[in-house]
């Protein structure tokens, strides 16, 4: 049962403009220490795929950088192991701009690969889950498509794509929509196909008139192929606005949330390794309901907030309801309250932000204040 | 290939009988120190910031955890093609097979590994002390002195001076003479157990060193001696900075403590001289809502509810609710229960503590840490009294 996994590096970038705005989605910083492509590279490499290749377009500096040789995900192999994907445009064809055009620029490398199955999947989604029991699902129900699905709960008005499955699991509706409402079951942007059969579509899309996988594979595809929904029942997060990041991320201060995301039956997160010391919290700090990585020197105020690695907090700064990216400095004095700050952000001294919980105030990468 | 400038070879077999239950299962060099690190990843991780890129690790005492930290030698960007790390345990040869006898026989059985890589240098180094020096300006050195050996040297308190190898230099640097743990030290300049020889130079001394049945087959004791003996051109190398041998158990304490403090009597912030680990893959650490986490360091995967001042916390350490640590340094993994008291402790990997347990008392200080080993559980409100060694099974409910 050899699985090829591919991971869609920048589509939902439009989602956190304000995050994205220098680095893809894969790379967005999340958790304190990880990055979006992280939770996505560790559970195909919990699942035993050895062979992954990350399908990028724009602004994908920062994630060559991260992922690297692929090593410390244990995927800098001979065989298989970390393939970047960049864009590739000849003649008449232009970048893609979807998730199956995304497909169909990476034709060869699926067509090359040997694996038998494919599992795809977006960086927009925060979850430990183990995808060959997917994949077997989709052995078990002779399935074309096997679309990883959750329950969820819908208040606010986003396009979605809603699924209705019969009693065995198959999908038997689909509708792209955003006005659905009340307890859904929701794709999860993560999918398995054999690989011979996704090389049929993409050979026969333009006759078949497939150039979306929601729109068209799944919605007009229902009849004429045997789709089914694995329904994760696990910790999910959907990153898909600024303010759900925030809340998404707020939400690792649980610890049922913690051990659900980090420590499923052994399945570790893991990330590049920086070597940072280890963090140092000094004699006048407080730290309450935080989670602080290495590298941090924390001499003021912490609560309920997320410290990436190397934030240098000064004595009588007050930092709440925030999350401070890697090496930022926030300036003896200063008060943050419901803010994000991205990358290497310089707070000066008696500053004062805040922001809400709905709407965190969001401060760009290398920043002054 | 091309010939390497120097290659490293580390000593790291000795037993560390002085850390008691902290090397009962694993040698001294694959000790926790300073939340995220082993004592070897400072002298592997020198190297690597030297430029050096091919070390031998010499092993003998309980080389299984050891051999399993440095693996392929991947954390310390030891993985090359050419060089990198190797593990060099004593094996069975043509002519049958010993243990390692002494510092100078543990290279002397490994001189093929010497021949192979065929280096114009080696230097020589032990896996037990905690520092962070840049090996290339000791080799710069050594090379414009066109020295037979370079011995890097370091000052220490007069008190303490008869615990190392003492020597005398003049203001060219040249060693007049070298005693090795001289009762009447005749200076403080110490010996740090770091060497740099011309290979050929050291090839030589071992061969005679191993052919002489008297000799205890000892750098300090035998080669250094006999090549000034010999009138062999033999150079200090002064070092400024931090360094500790972390040989005993107040000793590796206190090397834990310089961490805390600002600014920390050594400091590991350096961007530009990173100390290397090999980490388990877990999240940032969490303090509650009831934590209190004062002038102390942690590193990842720590879970803190209780009360930790002055005191050096491992990955993956659960400090429940109520529990209070204070000037201790508890080691990977553990688990410390509700309500427990720690006053200089030393608990090492993956320790249970049972709740209400105290452990210390009064009397405890810097020379009376109460240790306990790997692997103990420690009964619900037992009391653990200052200077107490505690192994696994050894603890009764």
């Amino acid at each position: 049962m050899k699985t090829l996994g591919i991971i869609f590096g920048n589509l939902h970038d439009k989602d956190i403009g304000e995050l994205t705005a220098v680095r893809s989605i894969a790379s967005v910083p999340f958790g304190g220490r990880f990055r979006l492509i992280d939770f996505v590279l560790s559970n195909m490499v919990n699942s035993g795929i050895t062979k992954v290749g990350v399908v990028t377009k724009t602004n994908y500096q920062s994630l060559m950088d991260h992922v690297g040789s692929g090593k410390h995900w244990d995927l800098s192999r001979k065989n298989g192991g970390l393939i970047m994907l960049p864009p590739f445009s000849a003649g008449d064809k232009s970048i893609y701009g979807s998730r199956f055009g995304a497909l169909l620029n990476i034709e060869q490398f699926i067509r090359h690969s040997d694996e038998d199955y494919v599992v795809a999947s977006d960086c927009d989604n925060v979850c430990n889950i183990n995808l060959a029991e997917v994949v077997q699902a989709h052995i078990d129900k002779h399935a074309d498509v096997t679309v990883v699905a959750r329950s969820k709960a819908l208040v606010n008005k986003k396009p979605r794509t809603v699924l209705e499955t019969d009693r065995d699991g198959r999908v038997i509706k689909v509708l792209n929509t955003d006005k659905a409402s009340g307890e859904r079951t929701v794709f999860a942007n993560i999918f398995v196909m054999n690989r011979k059969f996704l090389l049929n579509i993409l050979d026969s899309a333009s006759e078949l008139g497939i150039g979306s996988f929601s729109k068209d594979l799944l919605v007009k595809g229902v009849k004429e192929y045997r789709i089914f929904a694995y329904m994760q029942e696990g910790y999910f997060a959907n990153i898909d606005s600024i303010s759900n990041y925030y809340m998404h991320s707020l939400e690792l201060l649980d610890k049922k949330i913690r051990d659900e995301l980090f420590y499923r039956d052994g399945a570790n997160i893991y990330t590049k390794v920086r070597d940072s010391a280890p963090c140092k919290i000094g004699d006048g700090a407080t730290v309450t309901n935080s989670l602080i990585a290495d590298g941090c020197v924390i001499e003021g105020e912490v609560s309920n907030s997320i410290l990436f690695r190397g934030v240098k907090v000064a004595k009588g700064a007050k930092i709440k309801n925030s999350i401070v990216f890697q090496d930022a400095a926030i300036g003896a004095g200063s008060t943050l309250n419901c803010v994000i700050a991205d990358k290497l952000v310089t707070v000066l001294e008696g500053r004062t932000l805040s922001g809400h919980e709905t709407h965190p105030y969001f401060i760009a990468k290398n920043a002054v204040i | 290939m091309k010939k390497k400038k120097c290659i490293a070879m580390l000593l790291a077999g000795g037993q560390g009988t002085r850390l008691y239950a902290l090397t009962n299962s694993v040698a001294k060099p694959a000790v926790s120190f300073g939340a995220k690190y082993r004592i070897i990843d400072f002298t592997l991780s020198n190297c690597t910031n030297s430029g050096i890129d091919t070390v031998g690790v010499l092993t003998q005492y309980q080389p299984l955890i050891l051999n399993e930290y440095v693996g392929n030698g991947e954390p310390w960007d030891l993985d090359r093609s050419y060089g990198g790390v190797h593990t060099l345990p004593p094996y069975q040869a043509k002519q049958g097979g010993e243990w390692y006898k002494g510092t100078a026989n543990a290279i002397y059985q490994n001189l093929h590994f010497l021949t192979e890589y065929d280096s114009e240098n080696v230097l020589i180094l032990s896996g037990d002390h905690i520092y962070k020096m840049d090996y290339s300006k000791m080799l710069a050195e050594h090379v414009a002195h066109d020295a037979d050996c370079t011995i890097a040297v370091i000052d220490v308190p007069e008190a303490e001076a008869s615990r190392f190898g003492i020597m005398d230099f003049g203001e060219d640097k040249r060693i007049t003479s070298f005693e090795e743990k001289p009762k009447k030290p005749k200076s403080n300049h110490a010996s740090m157990g770091v060497y740099i020889f011309k290979k050929d130079v050291l090839v030589r001394e071992l061969v005679a060193d191993e052919a002489d049945k008297t000799s205890s087959n000892d750098f300090g004791k035998n080669i250094i001696p006999n090549m000034l003996k010999a009138g062999c051109d033999m150079f200090a190398y002064s070092f400024k900075g931090y360094w500790k041998d972390v040989g005993t158990v107040t000793s590796l304490w206190e090397a834990n403590m310089d961490l805390l403090g600002d600014p920390p009597a050594f400091d590991l912030s350096d961007p530009a001289f990173k100390v290397y680990s090999r980490n388990e893959p877990l999240p940032p650490s969490y303090i509650g809502e009831s934590g209190r986490f004062v002038n102390s360091v942690m590193t990842t995967g720590c879970e803190i509810y209780g009360t930790v001042v002055n005191s050096v916390i491992g990955e993956g350490v659960t400090v429940m609710d109520g529990a209070v640590i204070e000037n201790s340094v508890i080691m990977q993994g553990a688990v410390i229960g509700k309500n427990v008291k720690i006053n200089y402790g030393m608990v090492d990997e993956n320790v249970v503590i049972g709740d209400g347990a105290i452990i210390g008392d009064a009397q405890s200080d810097k020379t009376r840490i109460t240790l306990i080993g790997r692997d103990t559980v420690v009964p619900r409100g037992a009391k653990l009294k200052s200077g107490d060694i505690i192994e696994k099974g050894s603890v009764k409910a």
